[in-house]
């Protein structure tokens, strides 16, 4: 059969940024559902709209998520894509992998699918992009068999991702690694099988820098910090300033003014009182300063994308939490929160929604948080103060 | 009977996928350098050196292509590699002679090294037209132009700061975009189309009617369906996502919104959200050639007049959004004032502002 001819998405081969066209045109040789695909993208760029349906229920025995059901809408014309699933498959944490591991990921993919991949989604998932109903479940049993695992979709925990951490990074707080594993493992159950009032991410930066965005990608969001001061390193401040770094410049952007050079020294002195622990100096002169020694993480709750209250920052729920394993406090708080969101939550309503709903105050008081004034920006302004009945005089 | 597969068995483990380097000085680095472009150097207590060559990435990827890096890993790497959250790829080498060959070999394919320091990183995206139902513009398309028109600002890192653009295909923001440098973010303009018959049958109406913000969904009962109150829709397709007879999608009307000033760091300034500077500009495929001149201007007018290491947003900040309107010939209407539940603390309430 004569290959169609896709004159808009040939445009999009050119160029020097790698092209996702040439990407598929790379399996369309040996895949007739990926030559479909390119095809179907082609009239999705005439037409300037998509040929997707609204999904399906698909999935594997045993679990209720980590298959995203797609059909096309013109599947009659373009048969190959009529089904085309999306598996998410749980990446190790940190994106890591050996060769070894990522060359099964490939075979078992061009075994059982289209051989296109995402590597990888916002998640953090492995993505497998397209394969057939009937592939399904022999697709996840050759990953099973071979050590992998899918990830979360619908109302569950969605697949945790963590930044580098301790493995690359001379910042990390704790180990962003072995958390995210430890709690990917740990609930299995709540990541596979939907059962919640809607979806639920942890994300894990192990330092303020949040390299993975967790702040505004998460439900909760752990970011490392530490408790004390600033490790100054003096001989290298001499060697930066000897190579004619402007360490004046670089110091006059600290946020609270803590952090002064001493030009005739060539030292630095540090307030630390006074440090907000923002990084910006640690990052521009990783040489000569590092994160203190007490270190753990501050947790922060409600972040989430625009849908459908607005977009939400996580806020500080626990200023400060030393995170090592078994992580046994952590994983109370995380229940417990849980607990209580399960029980209060309409249906799509995320955690955070709900606080803004039922108030900070209640949050805190059933999930048993002592309130901190490094919870807030401003302390309320408005006068409408809620008491608990037993701060009030009951009268008859 | 063949064997049941395992479930529940999670991801590989994270220790086995590391490189010997990253074993025995996991935990223990002490500080790190940038090489040159691309090109990163993390020093360990005991001295061992470990070298970063990150590579970007289109994110959508062929297993051929996937094979091909893994052969690389296995030549430069001793059989490792990783991928960033921004889609990079990246490759771990012990041997600092072996990173000029590498970039050599993995330029020539056409892969671009690059995106270390204060450099345009990996625009991170969604599915858009690839693979979602909802999108309102593609993601890959507009990904790729945008990529190859800012290219040389991946290769260098001479920018005032980092500089992070973000894409989302539609208002659910699978790739979160909100916090973005530069957001790219489809929208939707027009009222769902309401399908009574898939409706009735596809549909849990009290679902349907909770599920929008604004209260614009009313039941229908006569025809077992709903009603939309087209004054109330702003359009967020959350109905079309509990319900598949609520089309939202509209190819006349559907296109792109630029949001600028976001970031997540806390280096010096805090977390903020993206701000919108363009409220539409239409679907231009293949090239989308409206929306990648745009942002190469909201790009140019920062490289001019930021200070070194100043975020967008935090550049903006400094000079006043009113100034960033002025400065970046964009015209200023209704559409830039927030009119959702939490406008009021965005109104201006101080006669301090420029002109």
């Amino acid at each position: 059969m004569a290959k169609k001819k896709r004159p808009l998405l040939d445009q999009l081969k050119e160029g020097k940024y790698p092209s996702f066209v040439k990407e598929m045109e790379k399996m369309a040789e040996k895949k007739p559902a990926v030559e479909d695909h390119l095809n179907l993208l082609e009239r999705s760029y005439e037409d300037k709209t998509v040929h997707w349906k609204h999904g399906g229920i698909v999935g594997v025995r045993g679990y209720g998520g980590g298959v995203i059901g797609r059909y096309s809408d013109l599947g009659d014309e373009f048969p190959n894509v009529k089904e085309f699933h999306t598996m998410r498959v749980n990446q190790p944490s940190g994106w890591f992998y050996s060769t070894e591991t990522l060359r099964k990921l490939c075979d078992i993919w061009e075994k059982h699918g289209s051989g296109i991949t995402n590597m990888h989604g916002a998640t953090g998932d492995a993505i497998l992009l397209g394969t057939t109903t009937e592939h399904l479940q022999p697709c996840f049993d050759d990953l099973s068999a071979n050590g992998f695992d899918l990830g979360g979709s619908g109302s569950d925990l969605r697949t945790p991702s963590a930044c580098v951490g301790p493995a690359r990074c001379e910042h990390a707080c704790f180990d962003s690694l072995d958390l995210c594993n430890h709690l990917t493992q740990e609930y299995q159950d709540e990541l596979h099988r939907p059962m919640w009032p809607y979806k639920f991410k942890i994300k894990i930066s192990a330092c303020p820098n949040d390299c993975v965005s967790s702040i505004a990608r998460a439900d909760m969001s752990i970011i490392g910090t530490w408790r004390d001061e600033i490790r100054v390193d003096q001989d290298m401040v001499k060697e930066y300033a000897n190579n004619g770094k402007d360490i004046e410049g670089i110091l006059a952007s600290c946020p609270t003014d803590c952090i002064s050079y001493d030009t005739e020294k060539k030292e630095i002195n540090i307030d630390n009182e006074n440090c907000v622990r923002c990084m910006h100096c640690i990052n521009k002169l990783p040489k000569a300063l590092r994160v203190g020694k007490e270190k753990g993480a501050t947790i922060l709750l409600g972040g989430k994308a625009p849908i459908v209250q607005s977009a939400f920052l996580s806020w500080v729920i626990v200023p400060f939490m030393k995170l090592e394993s078994p992580y046994d406090e952590l994983k109370d708080l995380l229940e417990r929160i849980w607990d209580w969101w399960d029980e209060h939550a309409k249906v799509r309503e995320r955690v955070g929604e709900l606080i803004y709903r039922k108030g900070m105050r209640v949050f805190l008081k059933e999930v048993g948080l002592e309130p901190d004034a490094r919870m807030v920006k401003y302390p309320r302004a408005n006068p409408y103060i809620f008491w608990w009945p037993e701060e009030v005089q009951q009268n008859d | 009977m063949t064997n049941v597969a395992k479930t529940d068995i999670g991801p590989p483990l994270y220790k086995d996928q590391l490189p010997e380097i990253i074993k025995n000085n996991y935990g223990q680095w002490k500080y790190h350098e940038h090489v040159k472009p691309g090109v990163l150097k993390h020093v360990a207590e005991n001295g061992d050196e470990l070298y970063t060559v990150r590579v970007g990435s289109p994110r959508l990827l062929s297993v051929e292509t996937l094979r091909w890096f893994a052969d690389l890993a296995d030549k430069y790497c001793d059989g490792h590699l990783r991928f960033t959250s921004r889609h990079n790829v990246e490759f771990l080498l012990t041997d600092a002679s072996k990173i000029d060959a590498l970039i050599e070999e993995v330029e020539a394919e056409g892969w671009p090294v690059g995106g270390t320091g204060n450099s345009l990183k990996n625009l991170i995206h969604t599915q858009g037209w690839i693979h979602c139902h909802s999108a309102a513009i593609d993601a890959s398309g507009i990904v790729k132009s945008v990529m190859d028109d800012l290219y040389d600002y991946f290769k260098k890192d001479d920018l005032p700061a980092k500089l992070k653009i973000s894409l989302a295909c539609c208002l659910n923001m699978c790739g979160a975009v909100h916090c973005s440098d530069i957001a790219i973010l489809g929208i939707h303009r027009t009222v769902p189309k309401i399908n009574d018959e898939e409706v009735s049958k596809a549909c849990e109406i009290p679902n349907v009617v909770a599920s929008c913000p604004t209260g614009a969904i009313r039941p229908n009962p006569k025809k077992k369906s709903v009603t939309i109150n087209e004054e109330k829709c702003m359009y967020c397709g959350n109905c079309f996502t509990v319900c598949p007879g609520l089309k939202i999608m509209d190819p006349d009307n559907d296109g792109v919104a630029i949001f600028v000033g976001g970031k997540t760091s806390n280096a010096r300034s805090g977390p903020r959200f993206s701000r919108l500077a363009i409220p539409f500009i239409p679907n231009e495929p293949p090239r989308w050639d409206s929306t990648v001149k745009a942002i190469r201007n909201l790009v140019e007018l920062w490289v001019e007049n930021a200070r070194p290491g100043e975020r967008y947003g935090e550049w903006i900040e400094r000079i006043g959004w009113e100034k960033f309107f002025d400065m970046a010939g964009l015209p200023f209407t209704d559409k830039h004032i927030d009119d959702f539940i939490f406008s009021v603390p965005t109104f201006r309430s101080t006669t301090q502002f420029k002109y």
